[in-house]
């Protein structure tokens, strides 16, 4: 598990995450970045489980699927992201307490309407329930 | 009849084992089978348990069902099964 601070990410998967938070609005939208030895090589938007504007869950079956095909495919989890639908790109209360995953890279991205049509998406680790934000590169 | 198991533990939780990913326990159903966790690795079932019941926010599965759907607790287990635990993806 890696603890240094920084997020490289394709400038394409961001857009096609910031695209699917819009699409899914006004529920949360929800997934994952998988790829090896921290370098994303594939985007894969998960069902939001709980289809709510203020949560989202993966669902536990989805969730079983997606380790065990990570691990076969001997890839790590990278980005966990979400999309927030009225506030800030910035990890909730609730966000940080169900961070399950230490090693992850949690993206939020918000489509808020003060700031359209600009858009975030930032990156923060959560481990121990401290939020740390990183520097996010966009890869071309 | 009490059976021996193996419980894949989430990277979260390997503090508790020593960084073990895979370990082995014993127990006839999924509570005892916690119990004898926590003999092994202090303090685990508190992370799993919450009033006597499983964690709304952990996932347990046996082989590949989620654990609600069996029973919870009293899941029952035989020698061989696979437990995987996996904290929730979730937040708001």
């Amino acid at each position: 598990m890696t603890t240094e601070l920084g997020l490289k990410v394709p400038q394409s998967m961001v857009d096609a995450i910031l695209q699917q938070a819009r699409d899914e609005y006004p529920n949360e939208a929800c997934g994952v970045i998988i790829g090896r030895h921290g370098i994303p090589e594939r985007l894969k938007p998960m069902f939001n489980a709980a289809a709510s504007p203020t949560f989202y869950e993966f669902d536990p079956k989805d969730l079983l699927s997606l380790y065990r095909e990570v691990d076969e495919n001997d890839e790590e989890i990278i980005v966990i992201y979400h999309s927030h639908t009225e506030t800030e790109a910035y990890p909730s209360r609730t966000d940080i307490s169900y961070a399950g995953e230490p090693g992850a890279h949690y993206v939020l991205v918000s489509t808020r309407e003060e700031i359209a049509p600009a858009t975030e998406f930032r990156s923060f680790r959560i481990i121990d329930g401290i939020v740390t934000e990183e520097p996010v590169e966009f890869l071309a | 009849m009490s059976a021996t198991v193996e419980v894949r533990i989430p990277t979260i939780l390997r503090p508790y084992t020593k960084d073990a990913k895979l370990v082995s326990a014993t127990g006839a159903d999924l509570a005892a089978v916690i119990a004898d966790l926590d003999a092994q690795y202090p303090g685990l079932a508190e992370r799993l348990l919450e009033n006597g019941a499983l964690r709304r926010f952990i996932n347990i599965y046996i082989n590949d069902e989620d654990v609600r759907f069996i029973g919870s607790l009293t899941a029952q287990l035989k020698s061989g099964d696979s437990i995987t635990i996996l904290p929730a993806v979730a937040g708001g």
